[in-house]
């Protein structure tokens, strides 16, 4: 197959910053962040499309969307 | 996206701010607050007040989201920073500490009522309106101190959710710094 070099967008969270609030969890439309343990915000890479709401939401501005290879 | 029923807590946390004004006693159900998140911190391991049943980051989330009250600005770096709201986590701890005392000097008769509401710890607003008798001294003094730190909280929350983001409150919230440690500590090694 040949690689088209499309790359997409993903959500990605500075997990030592995070305070785990879940505001993100709120707005996310594709449920693809979630606090784990309490501790921090996770993306399910598999579900993140890197709209950005979470990032826009997010108070401590601790999530920031990434281009990543396709 | 589907709303459940605990997005509408905020109604309780506006609710509490009223009952304030006209009968200080209410604020005893402020309690809730502090408890409830430890409880489900202790026990579940989770934020999940946090996450979910916050009436105040409601409240915020409103009134500077949907409301459009909050400029939407980037919180300072200093603001996030560990050593703020550890810092803030410690004075707000102390500030209580000092009311439970304040408390107890009433209980013990070695200083009287003080129908006030003391603001961001300086400012002491007369309050006596809000109490018309009929409880021991100390359950009164409890209920002003303990409604102090609730509208102390709920100011600075409300000023940075206009200077920032509408739940900037959350960054540095003593409740949610500390339910974080909790989780942190019940998930050590996991």
């Amino acid at each position: 197959m040949e690689k088209t070099g499309r790359r997409l967008r993903r959500a990605f969270v500075t997990r030592e910053d995070c305070v785990a609030c879940g505001c993100c969890v709120k707005v996310c439309p594709l449920g693809a962040i979630a606090v784990v343990k309490g501790i921090a915000a996770q993306v399910d890479g598999e579900r993140c499309v890197g709209c950005g709401k979470c990032a826009r939401e997010c108070p401590g501005t601790v999530i920031e969307i990434r281009e990543v290879p396709a | 996206m589907k709303k459940h029923w605990y997005d509408y807590l905020w109604v309780l946390s506006l609710t509490y701010l009223i009952l304030g004004f006209f009968n200080i006693l209410f604020a005893w159900l402020g309690l809730l607050c502090f408890f409830i998140p430890l409880l489900i911190a202790i026990i579940g391991g989770n934020k999940g007040y946090c996450n979910r049943y916050c009436g105040r980051g409601q409240l915020f989330s409103l009134v500077g989201g949907r409301f459009g009250l909050s400029r939407r600005k980037d919180v300072p770096r200093w603001l996030k920073s560990k050593g703020f709201r550890y810092g803030f986590l410690i004075f707000f701890f102390l500030m209580f500490f000092q009311m439970l005392w304040t408390t107890y000097l009433v209980f013990s008769g070695a200083q009287d009522l003080r129908q006030v509401v003391t603001l961001v710890w300086t400012f002491r607003l007369p309050w006596q309106w809000a109490y018309s008798g009929g409880v021991t001294p100390w359950v009164a003094q409890f209920a002003f101190g303990f409604y102090s730190v609730m509208l102390t909280s709920t100011v600075l929350g409300f000023v940075t959710m206009l200077l920032f983001k509408p739940r900037s409150w959350c960054v540095y919230c003593p409740m949610g710094t500390m339910t974080q440690l909790i989780c942190k500590a019940r998930h050590r090694g996991s």
